[in-house]
């Protein structure tokens, strides 16, 4: 199924030293978050430092890419990139292995949505070479 | 130490316009300097310390100290956590004050978000979340949008009962000559309004407006000797809430750390505040925070905002009797000021009269900066009476 994120915008994130290699593994269709070396815990959004340990040995961990909507809405208003877009879903999304990160539900109608919902990853390209991890509805 | 009885604040002014065109945002910083001094009684050459936030243009505090010509300014502090900033500075100023390092505090607030609208400042790219929240496509309303429908899940809060809130605050503004929104509505005109990001309403949102504020915050000694009633520092607290390296709770407010320490500084519980000034740039705040300050259980707000709890003069938690900023005033989108400016009404009596809570001796401000679909910073003060 083609997916709807021709309407939606793909804006290119602001990237840094500290997060080339979470946005180089977008394009290949990976998705990473932090893994603490001390304490194991896993974190979002990524960063040098645990903020549960205070450590700074931390490293790249591949997840699944599936997980369960946290919240979700439908703005109607859209700002920025999102000037004039149609309706769009800003969620935060649960990772099965623990983290939430905000991100957008898309490939799906917004009335068909729920709290706890499982989704899995897509990614769209920016065309600025990272792609966005957004999420669908997990299909079985 | 405590800052409990330490401090009075003997001045409070709220600019009277909601629209002010042909005016600079440092000419609205000093009116109400000016302002707010002349009803403490005093000048601008009293003043010894000068606090603001990011609204201030400039350089931090130096830009507009220098344009108000604070020439004897031994302190200055220019802690920006948004809308709780001023909330936060009146603690800030307080403790200063208890330190004995300065007597007269002035702390302001301006902004011309309607007659010089600028686009909403961008998240810097350098904030270490940048990449990782504004490709998303993020506003302000989707963001409490998000705390909205998580608590909904969690507690069954309604739509219907986020519109109780407004409703009360309306029924408040209809007295006051200065509202911005000052016509009483209903849950259903509430519902009926557009979506902007669901569950929220237009009319869960607060105005826009230009504006602002100040207060003056002084030492005992110098209160003692100014002929305006002034109203006691009693306590204050602060916490930051934060996104918990990925295990956000978009459930509750930083309210739930600040409360109790301004509480417990100030000596009071719940039970005896008399009127509240709680934060209000959506329902959800409202909603949250009251929770979270224990006014009632968590997950009860919902219960609790449809029972006429926060109508004033009589209600069990009188709030924003000014209307608030759902529909009176959130100058420069930034709230803490006013709700200090309210409290410190109440507390003298001067609230508008069929609002005015009965003998209010304790009253609590709550401000909250930030998104608390993100992260936010909490600020609660206790005030008091002169005699409290």
């Amino acid at each position: 199924m083609t997916t709807p994120a021709a309407a939606l915008p793909a804006p290119a994130p602001a990237t840094n030293p500290e997060t080339t290699e979470f946005w180089t593994a977008t394009a290949d269709g990976r998705l990473l978050v932090k893994r603490c070396q001390d304490c194991d815990s896993l974190m979002w959004y990524p960063r040098a430092i645990c903020p549960a340990c205070s450590s700074l040995r931390t490293e790249w961990f591949e997840v699944s890419g599936r997980g369960s909507i946290y919240s979700y809405t439908v703005n109607y208003r859209g700002e920025g990139a999102y000037q004039g877009a149609p309706p769009f879903v800003l969620a935060y999304v649960e990772l099965d292995e623990g983290p939430r990160m905000m991100t957008n539900i898309v490939e799906a109608s917004p009335g068909d949505l729920s709290v706890g919902q499982p989704v899995e990853v897509v990614f769209h390209d920016t065309g600025q070479g990272p792609w966005l991890p957004r999420f669908r509805p997990l299909r079985h | 130490m405590t800052i409990r009885g330490k401090a009075h604040i003997a001045g409070a002014y709220e600019h009277p316009e909601r629209k002010i065109p042909d005016s600079s945002i440092a000419q609205v910083h000093a009116e109400v300097a000016i302002g707010a001094l002349t009803d403490a009684g005093l000048s601008l050459s009293d003043v010894d310390a000068y606090f603001c936030a990011g609204d201030a243009p400039g350089f931090g505090p130096v830009s507009m100290a220098d344009y108000l010509g604070l020439a004897r300014l031994r302190y200055a502090d220019s802690t920006e956590t948004g809308g709780s900033s001023y909330v936060a500075h009146v603690g800030h100023a307080a403790a200063a004050i208890a330190e004995g390092k300065c007597r007269v505090a002035l702390i302001t607030l301006a902004g011309l978000p309607r007659s010089q609208p600028t686009p909403r400042p961008a998240m810097s790219a350098q904030a270490p979340e940048a990449g990782f929240e504004q490709p998303f496509g993020p506003t302000t309303v989707s963001m409490y949008a998000l705390a909205a429908r998580r608590h909904m899940h969690e507690y069954g809060t309604t739509s219907a009962q986020l519109a109780a809130i407004k409703v009360a605050a309306s029924q408040h503004a209809q007295h006051n000559p200065h509202a911005m929104l000052p016509k009483p509505v209903t849950v259903e005109e509430v519902l009926e309004s557009p979506l902007i990001s669901d569950p929220l309403h237009r009319l869960d949102c607060c105005v826009v407006s230009d504006g602002g504020g100040a207060l003056v915050v002084v030492a005992p000694e110098v209160a003692a000797d100014l002929s305006r009633q002034a109203v006691k520092v009693l306590g204050h607290g602060e916490s930051p809430k934060l996104t918990a390296g990925g295990r956000i709770d978009l459930t509750y407010t930083g309210a739930v750390w600040s409360g109790p320490r301004a509480f417990a500084e100030a000596g009071v519980t719940p039970f005896d505040v008399d009127y509240a000034s709680i934060y209000d740039s959506f329902t959800i705040t409202v909603l949250q925070t009251i929770e979270d300050l224990g006014f009632c259980e968590k997950g009860k707000g919902g219960a609790f905002v449809t029972d006429g709890s926060l109508l004033a003069p009589h209600g069990r938690l009188p709030f924003n009797t000014d209307g608030g900023g759902l529909c009176n005033n959130h100058p420069v989108n930034r709230g803490g000021m006013t709700k200090v400016i309210e409290a410190v009404r109440q507390l003298r009596g001067e609230a508008n009269a069929p609002v005015q809570v009965p003998d209010c001796q304790i009253a609590l401000v709550n401000g909250n900066g930030g998104s608390l679909g993100t992260r936010s910073a909490a600020a609660t003060l206790i005030l008091g009476q002169e005699d409290a």
